[in-house]
């Protein structure tokens, strides 16, 4: 394998390309209308060919024309029939993209002689071929789509730019949109309008696998790493990029792994683009699948460090004392597993909390001072829960065992502040002093 | 009453009945399919285009619409069948609200295509074995099914974003996988693309048989989980509530769509395949209000269209049969939403006129009953010879002048009212018959509705005004009952002062 | 769902501690702590319609319910009360089976659910479902034989023929062959409660069966819970309108994300009661709900 000139204008013309789709692609993933990308690139193909048979010729002007004629009528026409018929919108969707598709097929076929398209070309597009087709542009040759789909690029920018807040406020609230008097429905058809020219634009050079690819995969994945309006343009943007780069990357690398050659690039690109939005599912930090295992199993490991806190506090509390053996056999009961419980125990030993004497565990005074605010939590809930719940006295230490761990130190003292003054729980116990160390045995501090 | 014993052999013939419907008939549908097949003449190779279509003569014409043609026949069966089974099954995926699940199924067969072309290929095989590719389409197609529920199951992204990444990530990998297929050595890969755009001519006997099958089975999984498929469209919750599995249940959904999927991509190919599970049975909605029906009428079109478009596409030469299926199923839609019996455009717009017409005429004939009944018509003459002037009726209905005489033309027409002179009207005794109708019914419902419903005497004309025109024979008859005393006479005092 | 772990309640249970350690003697400091054996006691009444026993429930780590305990009485007509949010329909849906529930456990007539389905009646609420759905109001009832028809049998005339009697109960009987759509909201309530009643049921959980409806049918659906309650059944109902829960009712249950009362609807429904549901001094158990769920996403 080996990188030349050729290939970094291939991947400069793809991510053009790419990044003119993720852009738009994010406000269909707003609107909830990502579908709507994949309709539209498939119904402008009754679109081209009519601007081919009309112009004779192959020009960029007429295909653009042509398509954006045709885009605006696939999303009007399926408004229609969403609101004529009472169609569920994504069915009324399938029929219209469908049924122009088919048109589009039987066009290319039947006037084959005159129309110089092949669906297979609109499909996979020819962009190993684009470095090939220049212009020359400040004295330098230049791919002709790269100068193509920068405009377009260019132009999608800047309606972003020029709309943004329009824009932000038509796709999360049409209704609020047209109380502060902007056009929500004349919003959607411009969008669309832009989906459909950028999506042409694109077809020639990247072929609609890629453009489809790319107008719903970089956002969905940009979505799930951020929940900010502008960072998910920027990065979803970004993220359109990176795929064609690692794509055509892929395409002259990943199948020499296996004996082939080399393989098709915009294929490669989308499943670039796949193999990001999978990481970003597994990977990202709020709301990926992994990071959130790993939180909750962090959360998991503190909430048994603050049992065994509790557990030490009581046993003492009582003039008594547990062996390590007895106390992780209680975890392990309580948590189902015992290397829980072994885990909590070492770390509290590495932060001085627990100490092992010769007759069994014991609290550091740190210890006793952490496990003194949770009791406190824990008592005080039980006491808050007494006056103002419907709940059996005997059932009241359930229901704190799982608040306590989750109650802040401001929390605490408002539930002080409304059980005013009173010193014991239910039960009649101690509610621990916030911050001072209670000290039942007086041993060990 | 009929007892236990006799109640569950009732039920056990009638569970008997219907399998052996069932099983009935996916057997015409086979016995179709094998009379395609094996009888009539002897195979000829026809000359297929390259869009897939045949080319014929004019005066084969008779020979392919009388399917005397041994291949067009098995083409023409194939497509058929197939379209019985997509629109049957597809029925209950626009209902479950997944109509579009569909596509990103059709598309997700891409990649095991390819690898099942590559494994066949390199194991030595023959790497085009058709049910060897249709395996592996069938797998990687569930894969993508489960790859949009998982997605939206595990992160925060709706339905249509899901539907796309699993479409457009899986075609492209499809999409490389034959790009790499293309540049291999061993086997001809050619043909491997018509699955995207189907090429049904290429359709062998067997090939019909497949789909004969494949519709068998979904015919036979659909009419015996009818009931179940219904009840976990309409009402999940309580589905569950009553304790069906529903994950079962979907599941079972799931693969009959997929297997009609999967056999269908050589007939419309993937792209296309997702229309004949969406149109026939949104099409179908618009004739029929009853789930039963509707799943026929969409099996129905659902054939039509296979059998039209695979006939029109082999008459014509140049006409790629996929694309004219889902043609023929385009017009059957177009049809539908126009003319359809149930929620067609055209019927709900003459429900909608006949209704205001019929509300206009009942309004002019209150007014005209209530102005004699107040007595400012000619003073003591008898009911029939009221006259009433224009005046007072646009005056009480807040008519316009021209909107009135409309009114007036229409009632004249039904011979309920007639002109005296340029300003007067007069009820016929056809006319006051109706009015009294009318007029009863109306305060019938105004009475029921203070009595009953608690509403202030002032609100009820505007209620009643909307309710007492579609007040039924029974309903009427029930108000009577309810309000015996009011009703005994037969026209009751209006319960608020006229206007 | 949720792995944090649960504590045992007996186990870390302060008294059964306090219990533990009298066995031990009462001066033989310090004396070693030995864990006790898990409780098996069940003070639950094992034949109650619906018993309800410590039951918590989460949507996504969100506490919804917490600590719920609750013996439904037999032949009751139970109001269930509270905000929005309160949840009640959530309340419903676990006992269901329909949500998982994070901890608890729910009886039904003294077995799981489970076992108990062909006891229970369930109205869910009317927009729950999409009433365009191509289906008659007979053929909606008819769903609510179809547990007992059984898999892969047909309705057949005699489930049609009981379905109309309960449409009939209902007062719905001349609109039996219309579409669901063309039903105005009072009726299509009407028609979900002819589908619980079909089930032939010994408890009834309905929710909202009241809302939106007009007064003719709210009244029509007020008697047809007196007439179940005449016969014995248990109906529980999830009711927004306060005004009309003492007329309704004979027993409540104030719901605001635990129960904060319940019992005969005189001695329960009382404006202490209802400062205490509707009102701000529960702050603290929402701020605590939240802090579980954001401390468990991040």
């Amino acid at each position: 394998m080996h990188w030349t000139s050729l290939d970094t204008s291939i991947v400069i013309v793809a991510a053009l390309g790419a990044m003119a789709c993720a852009l738009l692609g994010s406000f269909l993933l707003l609107r909830r209308m990502s579908m709507m990308g994949d309709a539209i690139s498939h119904a402008v193909l009754p679109g081209l060919v009519a601007a081919f048979l009309i112009s004779g010729s192959r020009s960029a002007m007429a295909m653009l024309i042509g398509a954006a004629v045709v885009g605006i009528l696939t999303a009007a026409f399926t408004q229609w029939v969403h609101q004529l018929g009472k169609v569920e919108e994504s069915a009324s969707m399938g029929v219209v993209f469908t049924a122009l598709f088919a048109v589009g097929l039987v066009m290319i076929v039947r006037f084959a002689d005159s129309v110089d398209l092949d669906p297979e070309c609109v499909l996979y597009g020819a962009i190993e071929l684009t470095p090939l087709d220049t212009v020359t542009l400040l004295g330098k040759p230049v791919a002709r789509s790269a100068v193509v789909l920068a405009a377009v690029l260019l132009l999608d920018v800047a309606f972003v730019l020029a709309f943004y807040k329009e824009l932000r406020i038509s796709s999360f609230d049409p209704a609020l949109a047209t109380t502060l008097g902007i056009h929500a429905r004349l919003m959607h058809y411009v969008l669309m309008t832009l989906v459909a020219m950028t999506t042409v634009a694109c077809f020639e050079s990247i072929g609609s696998i890629l453009v489809i690819a790319m107008l719903i995969v970089p956002p969905a994945a940009a979505h799930l790493l951020t929940d900010r309006y502008g960072v998910l343009l920027l990065l979803s943007t970004l993220l359109g990029a990176a795929s064609a780069g690692l794509g055509h990357l892929g395409a002259i690398w990943a199948p020499t792994w296996w004996g082939f050659e080399d393989t098709n690039t915009a294929g490669m690109m989308a499943v670039a683009a796949g193999l990001l939005f999978a990481a970003a599912v597994l990977f990202s930090p709020r709301h990926g699948i992994i990071s959130r295992a790993l939180q909750r199993l962090r959360l998991t490991l503190r909430i048994t460090i603050e049992d065994v806190l509790g557990l030490l506090y009581r046993v003492e509390e009582q003039g008594l004392i547990i062996r390590p053996g007895a106390a992780i056999e209680l975890l392990r009961r309580t948590t189902g597993s015992g290397w829980l419980g072994r885990l909590a125990m070492a770390e509290l030993r590495r932060r001085r909390c627990i100490a092992t004497m010769a007759d069994g565990l014991r609290l550091t005074g740190a210890g006793r001072r952490a496990a003194a605010s949770l009791i406190r939590s824990h008592r005080l809930w039980e006491a808050y829960t007494a006056r103002h719940v419907a709940l059996p006295t005997d059932h009241l230490h359930h229901s704190a065992e799982r608040a306590e761990h989750f109650i802040s130190r401001p929390m605490r003292e408002a539930l002080a502040g409304d059980l005013d003054g009173v010193r014991t729980d239910p039960q009649g116990r101690t509610i621990p002093n916030g911050g001072t160390a209670l000290d039942p045995t007086k041993a060990g501090a | 009453m009929i007892s236990a014993g006799e109640a569950s052999s009732l039920r056990r013939r009638f569970r008997v009945r219907r399998v052996l419907g069932a099983l009935l008939a996916a057997g015409v549908m086979l016995l179709l399919a094998h009379s395609a097949a094996m009888a009539g003449d002897a195979p000829s190779t026809p000359s297929a285009s390259f869009d897939g279509a045949i080319e014929v003569s004019d005066h084969d014409l008779v020979r392919i619409l009388t399917l005397r043609d041994y291949n067009t026949r098995v083409v023409v069966l194939g497509t058929a069948l197939l379209g019985l089974a997509a629109g049957t099954v597809g029925v209950f995926m626009l209902l479950r609200k997944r109509a579009l699940l569909g596509d990103a199924l059709s598309h997700a067969t891409l990649p095991g295509i390819g690898i099942a072309f590559i494994v066949m290929a390199r194991s030595g095989g023959n790497g085009k074995w058709l049910p060897g590719l249709l395996l592996g389409a069938a797998i990687s197609g569930a894969i993508g099914v489960a790859g949009v529920l998982l997605i939206r199951r595990w992160t925060r992204l709706k339905e249509d974003a899901a539907l796309g990444v699993v479409l457009s990530v899986f075609f492209g990998l499809g999409v490389a996988i034959l790009g790499v297929i293309q540049k291999m050595d061993t086997g001809n890969a050619a043909g491997l693309s018509s699955f995207i755009y189907g090429k049904t001519a290429s359709m062998l006997a067997a090939d019909t048989w497949l789909i004969a099958g494949a519709a068998g089975v979904v015919a036979v999984g659909c009419l015996l989980l009818f009931k179940e498929f219904g009840l976990l469209c309409f009402d999940l919750e309580f589905a569950g509530a009553q304790g069906w599995p529903t994950l079962l249940l979907d599941t079972l959904m799931l693969t009959l769509v997929i297997l009609v999927t999967v056999i269908g991509l050589q007939a419309v190919g993937l792209i296309l395949m997702i229309a004949l599970l969406v149109i026939p049975p949104a099409a179908a909605r618009f004739w029929t209000q009853r789930l039963s029906q509707m799943v026929l009428i969409s099996a129905g079109i659902g054939a039509a269209s296979g059998f039209v478009g695979s006939v029109v596409s082999a008459t014509q030469p140049n006409l790629p049969a996929g694309a004219i299926i889902v043609l023929a199923a385009s017009a059957c839609f177009l049809i539908s939403l126009t003319f359809g019996r149930a929620r067609g455009v055209v019927f709900q717009f003459i429900e909608r006129v006949r209704l205001e017409r019929k509300t206009r005429c009942q309004h002019l004939l209150r007014a005209v009953f209530e102005w004699v009944e107040e007595g400012r018509g000619n003073g003591g003459v008898g009911a029939t010879e009221s006259k009433i002037p224009f005046s007072g009726l646009v005056r009480q209905r807040s008519w316009s002048r021209h909107r009135l005489d409309r009114i007036i033309v229409r009632a004249e027409r039904d011979g309920l009212i007639e002109r005296v002179g340029d300003t007067h009207v007069r009820l016929t005794s056809a006319g006051w018959d109706e009015a009294r109708r009318v007029v009863r019914n109306h305060r019938l419902w105004e009475l029921y509705l203070i009595t009953h419903a608690d509403i202030a005497p002032s609100h009820v004309d505007r209620d009643a005004d909307e309710l007492e025109h579609v007040l039924g024979q029974t309903m009427v008859r029930k108000l009577e009952g309810l309000l015996a005393e009011q009703a005994a006479a037969t026209v009751p005092p209006s319960p608020h002062a006229l206007a | 769902m949720n792995s944090e772990p649960q504590t045992d309640e007996a186990a870390f249970r302060e008294g059964s501690g306090a219990a533990a350690v009298a066995d031990a003697g009462p001066s033989a400091a310090p004396a070693t702590f030995r864990p006790p054996t898990p409780a098996t006691g069940e003070e639950h009444p094992a034949d109650a319609p619906l018993s309800i026993h410590d039951m918590t429930v989460a949507y996504h780590r969100t506490p919804v319910l917490w600590d719920v305990d609750f013996d439904a009485p037999e032949g009751r007509l139970i109001g269930i009360v509270g905000p929005n949010g309160a949840g009640k329909s959530t309340l419903l849906k676990a006992v269901l089976d329909l949500i998982p529930i994070v901890s608890g456990r729910v009886t039904v007539y003294g077995q799981p659910y489970r076992k108990q389905r062909h006891l229970v009646g369930y109205v869910p609420q009317r927009e729950s479902v999409d009433w365009d759905f191509p289906v008659s109001a007979v053929d909606v009832v008819c769903m609510g034989r179809y547990a007992r028809i059984g898999w892969c049998r047909p309705v057949t005339r005699r489930h049609k023929a009981a379905a109309m009697e309960c449409l009939d109960r209902v007062g719905m009987a001349d609109y039996a062959r219309r579409q669901i759509s063309q039903l105005s909201g009072g009726q299509q309530q009407r028609v979900f409660l002819a589908r619980a009643l079909a089930q032939q049921a010994k408890l009834y959980l309905m929710d909202e069966p009241l809302s939106g409806v007009d007064a003719a049918t709210e009244q029509a659906i007020i008697a047809i819970l007196h007439e179940l309650r005449a016969g014995g059944k248990t109906v529980l109902v999830v009711h927004h309108d306060l005004q009309t829960v003492p007329q309704y009712f004979d027993y409540v249950l104030l719901l605001n994300m635990r129960i904060v009362a319940h019992g005969p609807t005189a001695d329960v429904f009382t404006k202490e009661n209802l400062r205490k549901t509707y009102g701000g001094r529960l702050t603290l158990l929402d701020q605590a709900a939240h802090a579980m769920a954001r401390r468990g996403r991040e």
